[in-house]
């Protein structure tokens, strides 16, 4: 497997499921410790480009910590390590040589409470994209316009594009942040517990744009909610206590569980 | 029963409500009935000499004619410049102690930074007299006069006496580096983590976080900061007395001589046996009063500002 990935990637192909196309994300026999307490055990799994992927379990379960893992936040938390493999394309994000701030713009991430910068919509948008590059006046609007677009955004805010994003409603203020991170032409976006502040509507317009998003992009999405879960994604995993339970098709997963812990879980016996 | 001990409740709130609104109000009365009695002392002086009083750089206590032009200079002058060097020490300092310090290492420099505000200002001002005015003199001086060829522009102009405007600058910025340094730490820590995480997030590095999303989320903040060393600048007095060689001129050179508002008040008040010599420096305590009741109002004003812009 280890040997057909790094071919993969030479001939340009990523792997995963054999799926074509980039942003394939292959865990395998990931752990991570927060100091001595061991957050995750021997995660495996592969996440698929143009698909969404849901993370599930009850609190504490490990499924934050995971999704953090794929961009690195945790970098900056001392004592905070993994070990095994989460290959991005063939190449492993963990590699301590790797570039992190490229890799943070390859994979892009929505936070579970918006958190819009407090200036304007279109500095927000525009606030990765001048990061690295020195894009003309011109090419930024274009660029903003685009994410703003992609993030079903343009229309309520186009005619206020200096106005203060904090000024947003929570759910247009959430649409921002994705914007935001499209902006930087992400190949993965990662998401975590995006609507759990929001009110049933907003949550709607985010599923809505998950679905049109995942055309070109790898979606992987922490929930509580399960019915959303079911709703927006097309696999679904089971962590609980640290470990991955169970993940497949995610119409499998809800109607014909494997294991007995995830059909617990899923009718409500636990959680 | 239960209605009784009700009444007695809303006696004992009212009694408290009186005491602590009469408490509340003393404070403000105390400012209004200062602020009137140094305009009335004030008033003979300003009524004698007019606009001349603020613009005019005599000041001649045997022949009676009073104007305190130098020193309103001197203080803003002196004020300003230590702001200048003060500023981009202090918030760096807060931002290493707030964003790169070891743990181990934040809580000691944090504390001995904080310590330079307990240093009594006469200590400042004999350490200043002995230590940083030969330095300034000895090194600093020629170094910008002579080495830099700066000798020729008219802020580095003129012989180098060692007491000068550019000691009391210094000298106040080293003071009011305390005050600006731990307000600016203290709000770039109470930044949100989700805007560090959002900065990050969209492949910052450490420092385009700190400058991009740190620093303006908490730009009110640290601008009030600044503000507040600026007020202490304005009025502090013995350090500055001692180094700044209290001479009433107007010099572009930093390296005159000069006054301020507040020496000249210090050096004075005890030899003015005459009543329009004292008007006169209760005059300049007036207009001192006045500066830095402005610079406040505009202080407050310019953080509103900031803040609108940051959260509306």
């Amino acid at each position: 497997m280890t040997a057909a990935v790094t071919m993969d990637l030479e001939a340009g192909t990523a792997p995963g499921g054999g799926v074509t196309g980039t942003g394939a994300l292959t865990v395998e026999n990931f752990s991570f410790w927060y100091g001595p307490t061991q957050a995750l055990f021997d995660i495996s799994i592969d996440l698929d480009p143009q698909a969404v992927t849901a993370l599930i379990g009850p609190s504490g379960c490990g499924k934050s910590t995971f999704i953090r893992s794929i961009n690195r936040m945790h970098d900056l938390l001392p004592g905070a390590r993994g070990a095994g493999r989460i290959l991005l394309d063939g190449e492993d994000v963990l590699d301590r040589g790797l570039d992190v701030v490229h890799l943070r713009q390859r994979v892009g991430m929505v936070f579970q409470r918006s958190n819009p910068f407090p200036k304007s919509i279109y500095d927000n948008v525009a606030w990765g994209p001048r990061l690295n590059r020195r894009p003309s006046r011109r090419e930024l609007d274009d660029v903003v316009e685009h994410a703003l677009r992609r993030a079903a955004l343009w229309d309520e805010v186009k005619d206020r594009l200096r106005e203060n994003a904090t000024g947003l409603s929570g759910g247009q203020q959430q649409r921002l942040c994705i914007a935001r991170a499209l902006a930087n032409e992400p190949e993965v976006l990662l998401l975590d517990e995006p609507c759990s502040a929001l009110d049933p509507i907003a949550t709607q317009r985010i599923e809505e744009l998950l679905w049109e998003l995942k055309k070109d992009l790898t979606i992987v999405i922490v929930t509580h909610n399960l019915q959303q879960a079911a709703r927006v994604s097309d696999r679904t995993a089971f962590f609980y206590l640290g470990r991955l339970v169970e993940h497949g098709p995610t119409d499998q997963l809800f109607t014909a569980p494997r294991e007995e812990r995830t059909e617990a879980y899923i009718t409500g016996r636990f959680g | 029963m239960a209605s009784t001990s009700l009444h007695g409740a809303s006696v004992g709130d009212r009694i408290f409500r009186l005491a602590t609104t009469a408490f509340a109000l003393s404070i403000p009365l105390l400012l209004v009935l200062l602020a009137i009695d140094v305009a009335a002392a004030a008033w003979p002086a300003l009524k004698t000499f007019g606009v001349a009083f603020l613009t005019s750089s005599r000041w001649d206590a045997v022949d009676g004619v009073f104007g305190a032009a130098p020193a309103i200079y001197g203080t803003i002058v002196s004020s300003v410049l230590a702001l200048l060097i003060a500023t981009p020490l202090a918030v760096g300092v807060a931002i290493f102690l707030s964003e790169f310090a070891p743990a181990w290492l934040r809580q000691p420099v944090a504390f001995l930074v904080d310590l330079l505000a307990a240093i009594p200002s006469v200590v400042y001002g004999l350490w200043g007299i002995f230590v940083l005015v030969p330095f300034l003199r000895e090194r600093v001086m020629p170094l910008l006069a002579d080495r830099l060829h700066l000798g020729g522009t008219p802020l580095f102009s003129g012989p180098a006496y060692g007491p000068s405007m550019l000691a009391a600058a210094v000298i106040l910025a080293i003071m009011v580096l305390p005050y600006i340094s731990s307000v600016t730490r203290e709000v770039l820590m109470a930044v949100p983590r989700s805007q560090r995480e959002a900065a990050l997030a969209l492949g910052a590095t450490r420092w385009e976080m700190i400058w991009g999303a740190v620093l303006p989320y908490a730009s009110s903040g640290v601008l009030g900061s600044i503000i507040l060393g600026l007020g202490r600048a304005l009025g502090e007095t013995m350090a500055v007395t001692m180094v700044i060689g209290n001479r009433h001129e107007i010099s572009s050179s930093l390296f005159a001589p000069g006054y301020t508002m507040a020496s000249l008040i210090a050096n004075e008040f005890s030899e003015a046996t005459n009543d329009l010599h004292l008007s006169a420096l209760m005059a300049v305590g007036a207009v001192l009063l006045a500066i830095t009741l402005v610079v406040n109002v505009l202080a407050r004003w310019l953080v509103w500002r900031v803040q609108r812009q940051g959260q509306a």
